[in-house]
C-alpha cells in the first residue's frame, strides 16, 4: 500500500514523542507529554475543549513547533529532515480545505497532484465513503457531513502511513462513521498508524488513549514555577 | 521527488485557474476596475487632449497598480481560512515554490489580462500610437512583480481583521519603482530618449522580486500556520 513511501517506511517504523510541551500565546498548553505509536496502532486523544488535543495533532504534523520536547520517526529526530517526514503523514483538520467551485472529483485530483502522487484512487476513494452520486456536483452543494466525507476521502486517495484525524466523526452520519472504522481497520491492518482526537466513543481495537487535561495539570504547575 | 514537485505545481496553478475562471468572473472584475479607473480620469481632469497624452501612461499604470492590489486578497486568503494551506504546507511542493505557483496563477487572471486590454485604454488617453507598444511591453514584463510583491503582503497580513487595506498599505509604496520605470518607459519613448533602460530596470525589478518573494512570503506563510 505504501510503496511510494517504502523507503522511509517499515513495520519496524514507529513515530515516538518524548517530553512534548506545547505553548499557544502566553499558556503553556500541555507539558511533558510522551508516547509512542508502533506501525498498526492507534492513538485516541480525549480531553477537554481547551485541554490541548488539536495542538498535539499539529505538533505531531510538524504545523507546530514543540515549545519544548522532540519528535522522532525511525529514532531519528523529524526536525532534521521534516520535507520527507511530512510526505508520509496525511492530517484531516476541522476546516476541510473544501473550495466551493470545484467537485468532489477535482477537489481529491487536486490533493493528488499536491502530494505528488497519481489520481488513479480517485474512484476508490469517492466509493469508500460513498460520494459517487455527488462526485462531479460543484461541493458548494454538498452538506457538512459530506464535505467531511470528502476530507476523509483524501485518505484513501493518496496512501501515506500516518493518519492524523482531529474530530474526524464530526458532521458524520453513522454510515460515514462505520465507514471510517472500515478505513482506519483497513489501514492498520495494512502497518499504518493513526491518532485521532475524540469526544465520541468510536469502535476502534486495541487503542492506547491519552487523557490530555492529564499533561496540562503538569503544564499549570510549570507555568506556576516559572512566573 | 523532482516529478512529485513538478506534478504539485502544475495542479496548484490548474486548480487556482480553474478557481478564478469558475468564481463568477473574477477577472472580469479585475479588468472592469481597471478600465473603470482610467475611465475616471478625463472626468476629473479634463478632456483635452494635451493633457490626457501628457499623463495618460501614468494613469493607465496607477490604475494597473491598484486592480493588483485589489485582487491580492485572493492569493492565501482563502486558502488560509478553509484549511487549504495546511494541506499546502504538508505537501511535496516547497512552500516557496507553492508560492510562485499562486503567483503565476494571479498573474496569468491580474496582469496578464489587464496587459491585453490596456491598447485600449491607450486609445481612451489619447496616448501616442507609437507609444503604445511600449507600454504594453512594459506592463507585460512588470505586471509579475506587481503580483510577486503582492505576495508578500499578503501573506503577512493573513489573520489580520482588515487584510485588504492593510496589505495595500504595506505593498504600495513597494509599488513605486515599477512605477516610476513603467511610466517613465513611455515618457522616454515619447521624448525619443529610448525605452530600453527603464523597460530593463522594470525586468530587473520583477526578477528580483520572483527570487525575493517566494522566499519571503513562504516564511509568512509559515508563521501564519501556526
Amino acid at each position: 500500500m505504501f510503496e511510494l513511501v517504502r523507503a522511509r517506511f517499515t513495520t519496524q517504523s514507529a513515530l515516538v514523542a518524548e517530553g512534548l510541551a506545547c505553548r499557544r500565546g502566553e499558556r503553556l498548553v500541555f507539558a511533558g507529554l510522551s508516547c509512542h505509536l508502533p506501525a498498526g496502532g492507534a492513538l485516541v486523544l480525549t480531553g477537554a475543549n481547551g485541554s490541548g488535543k488539536s495542538s498535539l495533532l499539529r505538533l505531531l504534523a510538524t504545523l507546530l513547533r514543540p515549545a519544548s520536547g522532540h519528535l522522532l520517526w525511525d529514532g531519528a529526530p523529524i526536525a532534521d529532515d521534516a520535507a520527507s517526514y511530512r510526505a508520509l503523514v496525511h492530517y484531516i483538520g476541522h476546516l476541510d480545505g473544501v473550495k466551493p467551485a470545484i467537485t468532489p472529483r477535482e477537489t481529491l485530483e487536486f490533493w493528488a497532484g499536491l502530494r505528488g502522487v497519481a489520481a488513479n484512487r480517485t474512484g476508490e476513494a469517492l466509493a469508500a465513503f460513498e460520494l459517487e452520486r455527488v462526485a462531479d456536483w460543484p461541493c458548494r452543494w454538498l452538506s457538512a457531513g459530506q464535505r467531511r466525507r470528502l476530507a476523509l476521502a483524501r485518505l484513501v486517495a493518496v496512501p501515506a502511513p500516518i493518519w492524523l484525524l482531529d474530530e474526524p466523526t464530526a458532521a458524520l452520519d453513522r454510515d460515514g462513521e462505520a465507514r471510517l472504522v472500515r478505513a482506519i481497520a483497513a489501514h492498520r491492518a495494512a502497518g499504518g498508524m493513526v491518532a485521532f482526537a475524540t469526544h465520541q466513543p468510536i469502535a476502534i481495537d486495541a487503542a492506547v488513549f491519552i487523557a490530555l487535561d492529564d499533561y496540562a495539570l503538569a503544564a499549570d504547575a510549570a507555568y506556576a514555577t516559572e512566573f | 521527488m523532482a516529478t512529485s514537485i513538478t506534478g504539485g505545481f502544475v495542479a496548484l496553478v490548474r486548480r487556482d485557474l480553474l478557481l478564478s475562471l469558475r468564481q463568477g468572473g473574477e477577472i472580469g472584475l479585475v479588468v472592469g476596475f481597471f478600465v473603470l479607473a482610467v475611465v475616471l480620469f478625463p472626468f476629473g481632469i479634463g478632456p483635452e487632449p494635451e493633457v490626457l497624452r501628457r499623463v495618460g501612461a501614468g494613469i493607465v499604470w496607477v490604475a494597473a497598480l491598484l486592480a493588483a492590489v485589489s485582487s491580492l486578497d485572493r492569493l492565501f486568503a482563502g486558502d488560509h481560512a478553509d484549511g487549504g494551506l495546511d494541506l499546502m504546507v504538508l505537501s511535496a511542493v516547497p512552500l516557496e515554490l507553492t508560492v510562485a505557483a499562486k503567483c503565476l496563477a494571479h498573474w496569468l487572471t491580474t496582469g496578464l489580462p489587464l496587459t491585453i486590454v490596456s491598447p485600449a485604454l491607450a486609445l481612451i488617453v489619447d496616448l501616442d500610437p507609437e507609444a503604445i507598444p511600449i507600454l504594453v511591453f512594459g506592463l507585460l514584463i512588470g505586471t509579475p512583480g506587481l503580483s510577486l510583491l503582492g505576495a508578500i503582503a499578503a501573506a503577512l497580513t493573513l489573520g489580520a481583521r482588515r487584510p485588504g487595506v492593510l496589505s495595500a498599505l504595506l505593498v504600495l509604496p513597494f509599488y513605486l519603482p515599477p512605477l516610476i520605470f513603467g511610466a517613465g518607459a513611455v515618457e522616454a519613448s515619447l521624448a525619443a530618449e529610448g525605452a530600453r533602460a527603464h523597460l530593463l530596470l522594470l525586468g530587473a525589478l520583477s526578477l528580483a522580486a520572483g527570487v525575493l518573494a517566494p522566499l519571503a512570503a513562504a516564511a509568512a506563510l509559515r508563521d501564519a500556520v501556526e
